[in-house]
This record gives structure tokens, C-alpha cells and sequence, in this order.
């Protein structure tokens, strides 16, 4: 886990010559905290990693569904901070919560999977930007569109830039596919994930086919 | 506090759990575990930034242990139960490798055994654990020294001590 944040080993004032208390396996206990704070409401942010073929994604949720997706090149730990500012410090490694989303992203890099059936909580966007994002489902796997052609759908045909701001914005890419809006010229454009990433998931989607 | 709450699991869950058996027990003090970061998770978004977060789940640990403890006696049958903290230690060993440690801190006085807990393995001042356990803060210092002591006499070590 990239976030993982160092323990003590040693109590500090653990006197020498007496043996050290057992460095315990807290693994068990994490796992029922994580239960019983989902079962008493108190679960707002749950997250987890994966590791994709593009490297490892964050994968966070709120009761309403999923809040983010973050490629590693968008430091997981400076994203786990600003879901703690924006949405709630009751933040909690709990991979239950993101079942299904991990198995359909499986599914997805493996070319099984054209589209997502999570709910999604756009919670972290408003206004323009949510109604962009929000169109984002109706690209078909395998299709592309230019920034303009998004603006006119989302009603705004002159907000292009809006929307190429709106798509660098997207909490959750992959899920809601950002990656197939590239440049009026036929250029990729840039990407969350790098632009790499952005011709990777475009050539995965080609290979499998619309 | 709006730190990610997994900060505080990640860095003291160790912490917490020594304290927490120090004073329940090896089992109990696993449900005295999940129940001070639950207290804590609810308190989490509205603790005062700056706070000393360790000191802090200490505390809690320190009660809700106890709970575990009340709890666990009040559903105990009276007669034939000995409570975990109060089991007598069998034999002394030659070589402490064989001796499980907390069974060695369950053995120690009540106060004895709290002062231990909250000093030695959770690291909060003498001063603060006397408004815990009660009396002065120099008389929590004594319990703690005599617990360090009497757990050297079953270990067998004599080494003096760092912090």
C-alpha cells in the first residue's frame, strides 16, 4: 500500500531488559473495525487500492456510492486528504465497500466489461462541471468525441475549455470515461492518469472493440 | 480534526492495543480495541486540531478498557470465575521467553498494572495519569516504578531503565 503510514514498533518508554510487548497483527481487528463503523453509520469515505495494468488506482466511496478513482501519478495520500477536507475525516481503509467496483474494473482492463453499473456520488463537482461529467456515460465504449462536441451536448457549445477543465476534473475517470473526449485535430489531449494513460485505455477499448 | 482517520488507525492501532491488553487482557482487550477506535471515529471530525492525537486514544483506551472489564464481570458467574486482571501468576521462569507478557501485567496490583499500561506502553506524563487512576502524580510515578520492578523479579532482569 502506498499510504501506508509507519508504526511504532517500540513503546517509548518501554523500559530495556524487559521483553518487548509482542508487535501484534492489527490486520484482524481492522477488518471489524471497518464492519462495525459501516454497520453505526459512522463510514463516510471508505477506500482502497487496486492494482490496475496502469498501475495502482484509489478507489474511495461514500454511502451513496463511488467518490473517486485516482491514478498513482495523483499522489493517493494528497487525495485521501482532500476527500477528508471536502467530504469527511471519517475516512477508513474498508475494502468491502468497493467490491464491486474493484471486480468491474477487473473486468473492464481484462475486455469483459464495456460499461459500469456502480452508483456514483458527483458530490465533489458542481454546477457546469457536474452536468459535463455527467454526460460523460452517454460516449459509447470504443467511440470518441472532441470537447466541443461535449459542450454542445451538455447545452454549452461555446464552454469548451469549460469542458476540457470539467474532464481534468472528473473524481471518478475510468467509470465515467473521460478518456474518449480528445481534441477536435484527433490528439489524444491530456489525461488525470498522464497522457499515456489516456492512449492505453483508447487502445484497450479498440483492441476489444465498440 | 481533518486528518483522514486512517492516519490515527494506522499510527497508534499498536499503541492502542498494548494499553488495551495491558489492561483487559490479551481477548477483552481486543474489544476494548474496536470500541475506542469506534468512540473515537465518532468523536474524530469535531477533536480540536493540534491535538495530541496519541495521548488522546490512550485515554480512551484507558476507559473503555475498564468497560470491557465491568462489563465482563457483571455477566461473569460469581462463583469459580476469577477476572482475567486478577489471575495469580503461576510459578516464576527461569528464562522470560516462555512467559506470555501480558499474563505477567495481569499479574501486577490494579494500580500497579494502569500505570504500567498508560506510562510504559501508551507513553502519557505521570501528571495526567493521576487524573485517571486517581491520587497524586507521585504516587501514579511509585505505581509505575514498582510495576517495572516487579515485572523485572519475574523476568529476572535487573538493567536500568532508559526513559
Amino acid at each position: 500500500m502506498t499510504h501506508e503510514i509507519e508504526r511504532d514498533t517500540v513503546p517509548s518508554r518501554w523500559p530495556s531488559g524487559l521483553p518487548l510487548p509482542p508487535d501484534e497483527d492489527l490486520a484482524a481487528l481492522h477488518t471489524t473495525l471497518a464492519r462495525r463503523a459501516q454497520d453505526d453509520g459512522l463510514l463516510d469515505v471508505a477506500y482502497r487500492t487496486v492494482d490496475a495494468p496502469l498501475g495502482p488506482l484509489l478507489l474511495a466511496a461514500t454511502p451513496a456510492g463511488l467518490v473517486r478513482v485516482a491514478f498513482e501519478v495523483q499522489d493517493h495520500e494528497r487525495v485521501l486528504e482532500e476527500l477528508a477536507a471536502r467530504v469527511s475525516p471519517r475516512v477508513l481503509r474498508a475494502p468491502a465497500r468497493l467490491e464491486d467496483v474493484a471486480r468491474e474494473l477487473d473486468e473492464y482492463f481484462a475486455g469483459r466489461r464495456r460499461t459500469f453499473d456502480v452508483p456514483v456520488d458527483l458530490r465533489l463537482l458542481a454546477g457546469f462541471r457536474h452536468v459535463v461529467v455527467e454526460h460523460l456515460a452517454d460516449i459509447g465504449y470504443g467511440r470518441t468525441t472532441s470537447y466541443a462536441a461535449v459542450a454542445a451536448a451538455a447545452g454549452s457549445p461555446r464552454a469548451v475549455r469549460a469542458v476540457g477543465t470539467a474532464c481534468a476534473l472528473n473524481p471518478v475517470p475510468i467509470v465515467l470515461p473521460c478518456h474518449r473526449v480528445v481534441r477536435s485535430d484527433g490528439a489524444p489531449g491530456q489525461y488525470a492518469g498522464g497522457a499515456a494513460a489516456k492512449v492505453a485505455l483508447l487502445e484497450l477499448e479498440q483492441r476489444v472493440g465498440p | 480534526m481533518v486528518e483522514p482517520f486512517e492516519h490515527a488507525v494506522a499510527r497508534h492501532g499498536a499503541t492502542v492495543l498494548r494499553v488495551c491488553r495491558a489492561v483487559a487482557g490479551r481477548t477483552d482487550g481486543e474489544d476494548a480495541w474496536s470500541e475506542t477506535f469506534l468512540a473515537a471515529l465518532r468523536a474524530w471530525p469535531d477533536l480540536e486540531p493540534g491535538t495530541n492525537v496519541e495521548a488522546w486514544l490512550v485515554t480512551i483506551a484507558h476507559r473503555k478498557a475498564i468497560d470491557v472489564l465491568r462489563a465482563r464481570a457483571r455477566r461473569a458467574v460469581p462463583v469459580g470465575d476469577v477476572p482475567e486482571g486478577a489471575r495469580p501468576l503461576v510459578g516464576r521462569v527461569e528464562d522470560g521467553r516462555d512467559l506470555d507478557l501480558w499474563q505477567a501485567v495481569a499479574a501486577l496490583p490494579t494500580k500497579q498494572r494502569h500505570c504500567v499500561a498508560l506510562h510504559h506502553l501508551g507513553g502519557l506524563p505521570y501528571d495526567e495519569i493521576a487524573a485517571l487512576v486517581g491520587g497524586s502524580a507521585a504516587a501514579a510515578r511509585r505505581a509505575g516504578a514498582d510495576g517495572i520492578a516487579a515485572l523485572r523479579r519475574i523476568y529476572g532482569t535487573t538493567e536500568g531503565e532508559h526513559a
